[in-house]
């Protein structure tokens, strides 16, 4: 039982401007559930798919050693060969084929070059029942729930003889009964000699399933810890250990009269029938405040913030909105701009810029109405306005004209930013506004909201990154499960402390 | 081959930041007039002159004015990432509606045009409201429409034509602004129409001046502007092409009605797609749906009023075609939405989406009808003329492809 499986040593992986992973090690030993554990972009997903062979040997430094032998995975193909699958957050069935066909997809059931459906579904009939699928095997996907896809998934990897079974995240999208179920799968498929490495936010599933836990932060280790006497509060100050000093801007914070309040705030998800994303969520924002909202992936950060933007996400929408003490409605997104909301949006690229458009047309996107008279825009005011921006924001690019696409991260972001502050908010809701940043920019982006919040802005930041929201923010609400489960002022808030909000009442969810 | 406004604004990028802001001639914006000149310029030797002759550039007018009006139309529709298969049968069915009522039940033409352009319209807006409403894809709403609107032409004409028309219609087709001013002599070129001339003169000055004026204003807001050497360049350019058509049609028959027609949609739809809110919307959809729609843009009504918009301009395209036949015919306008969809395509619109340019769109159906005249003036035969339409398609999209690879665009 303790010989080791897996040796990762010495893994760095760098994107540019971002060092990923530095010197990470792991071992795993045979036949165990070993559990990592870090916030949102600690490296946990970039480490396993440097294992899986999505980014191919050469890609990264370092060397893994899988049983016994150095591996130097070409690909996916390569690490499944060798009996290593990874089951990602985001599952990758086919919806529209049957559960056979996506147990046997890639790995076809064939005679002379033509599918045998008997033996296919035969034996994905007995995959099925290894993992307590109790579903017909020509069953469409898209009929089954995620617990059940999840079960498919496994089963795909059982078909591969597999050894080590990665799975990210796996129980982020299911409810209790189809966790419990999921995770006495797991122990089974240990009792079977099947090895486990598990990625997951819920520490109290953690704890009730790991043998060892690896904990990450900044793309490195932390340490390696025995499950056994293992508490949840050790694990969260391996994973937010760090100091705050110099990362942020200094400010002196002029609070106001409040501007928005949001009560009994609920949003059902538009693609799983019923299924409740937030729940009677409340919150308060001031004048010239800047109010954090903590939550893991998966908690309806998102979601909260795109439903209140005209209700821009989401279906079965209930609940209240105040501003400046007066309810309002909104119902598009126009509306909300039109009460001075704005929502800078965390996926710039798929969701904020118009990405073969420059940057001064960017800019004028959601206030093309201020530059124009009777519908007809005024380019010369439109390029005067894009270029104020680009210079006080320290937009680097030769001019207006460039193409956003081709812009960095930062710079990217700082054009999204320009284009909300010209619609001349009174609310601005940043989501994740220093995603995928370089450190200098990040400051910058800082320096931005401190001056948005100078200004009188009520800024609502969204950030997987606690110090982020430690270092800016005057309040801070957490958000697990849908719920608010707390509002820390910023004297009293801890990485800690927070970190236990926001893994709180996962167990209560519906 | 593709679109100014992508290209011309991706240029800069390309050189050292800081470094000095030069204009330069990028091949990408300018490809499709130089291929359109190459084209001309072929087919002038191979025909040994006949192609500018003065009759033949009247010809190339009037035979492709309504493919260019559906052109103007198509171009909004693709830049705003859709596509309209059924312009053929609503050019077919508006020339059955228009000659109904023209020539069956005798309403005066002024409103006998505008309703069929009304019917026009509200096409449009069926297919629309299924396109943006409904959330069909407009391929295969259009397709059903293209069904749907022959049927209705067959429905309306039975299996025979309707006709004549009323002489103001066939003017506005086929006909030729008269001689108000009577002729002028141009020495070796014989006699000219000065109405024409004169009309040919203001446009010129139209060009020069409000190109003045915007390059003008654009320095005043310290933009960077071209050289202006290359300015007068071009402007000079654009003056003696303007002026030798008009040269060449006012030795002919003067200036066709459909030209003058043509230039105001050009002009009206340029200004509304690069100045109007609404065409600076279109732009936003196509280029990310999802980024409109979080910056408050109404992207189903920008999507519907296009197919409203694609309606009115196909209506107006059957009674031309209709006026110039003198005849509304149940076959009429078959695979009119082909040379439509290639001439946006020819003329650098993106297949994804979020770009294209009107002008684009008029050159390239211009170079459609360049090689359809000048194949059929030098004898070849229609399959010939097929082969070549389609390579040039082929080819300028493989062109935009391969330039956008090559500068590395981040999509």
């Amino acid at each position: 039982m303790s010989d080791s499986i897996l040796r990762m040593r010495g893994i760095s992986k760098t994107f540019p401007g971002v060092r990923a992973l530095d010197d990470v090690n792991l071992e795993v030993l045979r036949g165990e559930i070993h559990a990592i554990c870090g916030e949102n972009g600690a490296g946990k997903s970039t480490l396993m798919k440097v294992l899986s062979g999505v980014y191919p040997h050469g890609d990264y430094d370092g060397e893994i050693t899988f049983e016994g032998q150095e591996c130097r995975f070409g690909g996916i193909r390569d690490s499944e060969h060798h009996g290593i699958v990874i089951i990602h957050q985001e599952l990758a069935l086919a919806s529209n084929l049957s559960i056979a066909e996506n147990i046997f997809l890639g790995n076809e059931q064939s005679r002379r070059g033509l599918i045998d459906w008997n033996r296919t579904n035969a034996a994905a009939a007995e995959l099925m029942r290894r993992v307590g699928l109790d579903e017909n095997p020509v069953t469409q996907v898209i009929d089954l729930g995620v617990g059940k896809q999840q079960l498919v998934e496994i089963a795909k990897a059982l078909s591969k003889q597999v050894k080590l079974l990665i799975l990210d995240e796996p129980t982020a999208a299911l409810n209790d009964d189809d966790s419990a179920h999921l995770l006495d799968l797991l122990r089974g498929l240990r009792d079977e000699g099947i090895t486990c490495v598990i990625i997951s936010h819920k520490l109290n599933e953690v704890l009730d399933i790991a043998d060892r836990v690896t904990i990450l932060r900044d793309g490195k280790t932390i340490t390696t810890l025995d499950a056994e006497g293992l508490t949840e509060d050790r694990i969260i100050s391996g994973m937010v250990g760090r100091d705050l000093d110099h990362r942020f801007p200094p400010r002196e914070p002029r609070i106001g009269e409040e501007v928005l309040r949001v009560e009994d705030w609920s949003v059902h998800s538009p693609t799983q029938h019923g299924r409740l994303l937030v729940d009677r969520a409340g919150f308060t924002l001031r004048r010239g405040e800047i109010v954090g909202l903590a939550g893991l992936m998966g908690a309806g950060r998102t979601e909260l913030a795109m439903s209140i933007f005209g209700r821009a996400y989401g279906t079965g929408i209930s609940g209240r909105i105040f501003k400046d003490g007066r309810e309002i409605r909104l119902r598009s997104v126009r509306e909300a701009i039109r009460h001075g909301i704005a929502y800078a949006t965390e996926d710039r690229k798929r969701y904020g810029l118009n990405l073969i458009e420059d940057i001064k047309r960017n800019v004028s996107a959601a206030g093309l109405r201020k530059l124009a008279k009777r519908g007809w825009v005024d380019e010369n005011e439109e390029y005067q306005v894009a270029d104020s921006y680009r210079k006080s924001m320290n937009i680097k690019a030769p001019s207006v004209a460039s193409i956003t696409g081709k812009l960095s991260g930062g710079n990217q972001q700082k054009v999204v930013l320009s284009k909300w502050i010209f619609t001349d908010p009174d609310v601005l809701i940043l989501d994740e506004p220093t995603r995928g940043i370089d450190v200098g920019a990040k400051y910058e982006i800082y320096t931005i909201i401190n001056q948005l919040a100078e200004a009188g802005k009520s800024i609502l930041l969204i950030s997987s990154e606690l110090p982020e929201l430690l270092g800016l923010c005057d309040r801070i609400y957490t958000l697990s499960a849908g719920r608010i489960t707390g509002e820390v002022p910023r004297a009293e808030a801890t990485q800690e402390g927070l970190m236990t909000l926001m893994t709180a009442g996962q167990e209560a969810r519906p | 081959m593709s679109v100014a406004p992508t290209a011309e604004r991706a240029a800069p990028l390309s050189r050292t930041p800081g470094g000095p802001r030069r204009f330069q001639l990028n091949l990408r914006q300018s490809g499709i007039y130089i291929a359109f000149a190459a084209i001309v310029l072929l087919f002038t030797i191979l025909t040994g002159g006949d192609m500018l002759a003065p009759q033949n550039i009247s010809n190339i007018i009037v035979q492709n004015s309504y493919i260019l009006i559906l052109a103007i139309g198509m171009i909004l529709v693709i830049i705003a990432g859709h596509i309209d298969l059924s312009v053929g049968s609503i050019v077919a069915a508006s020339g059955a509606v228009a000659a109904v009522l023209m020539v069956n039940h005798d309403v005066p033409w002024p409103l006998a045009v505008l309703l069929t352009l009304v019917v026009g319209g509200l096409i449009g807006a069926w297919q629309g409201y299924w396109v943006a409403y409904f959330g069909i894809p407009a391929f295969i709403v259009t397709l059903a429409g293209m069904l749907l609107f022959r049927a209705v032409t067959y429905t309306i004409l039975g299996n025979r034509g309707i006709g004549p028309f009323p002489e103001e219609v066939r003017t506005l087709s086929n006909g030729f602004t008269s001689g108000f001013l009577g002729n002028v002599g141009l020495g070796a070129l014989g006699g000219a129409d000065l109405f024409s001339l004169l009309l040919g003169l203001a446009a010129v000055a139209g060009i020069v001046v409000t190109q003045w004026r915007s390059r003008a204003g654009r320095a005043r807001y310290g933009q960077v502007v071209e050289p202006l050497p290359l300015f007068i360049t071009k402007i000079a350019l654009a003056a003696v092409v303007v002026m030798f058509v008009v040269v060449q049609l006012a030795r002919f028959r003067n200036v066709p009605w459909v030209l003058v027609l043509l230039a105001a949609l050009v002009i009206g739809y340029s200004v509304l797609t690069n100045r109007a809110v609404f065409g600076r919307q279109i732009y936003a959809v196509g280029g990310n749906l999802q980024a409109a729609t979080l910056s408050g843009v109404k992207v189903k009504s920008v999507v519907f009023w296009i197919f409203v918009n694609m309606g009115v301009l196909a209506a107006l395209a059957g009674i031309i075609f209709a006026g110039r036949l003198n005849q509304a015919n149940p076959t009429g306008g078959d695979q009119f939405e082909l040379d439509a969809i290639a001439a946006a395509f020819i003329g650098g619109a993106a297949v994804q989406g979020g770009v294209g340019k009107v002008v684009g769109a008029i050159t390239g159906g211009l170079i459609m009808g360049v090689i359809n005249n000048g194949m059929s003036l030098i004898g070849a035969p229609s399959e010939q003329v097929m082969l070549v339409k389609g390579a040039v398609l082929l080819a300028a999209v493989a062109f935009d492809v391969w330039t956008k690879r090559r500068a590395g665009a981040s999509r």
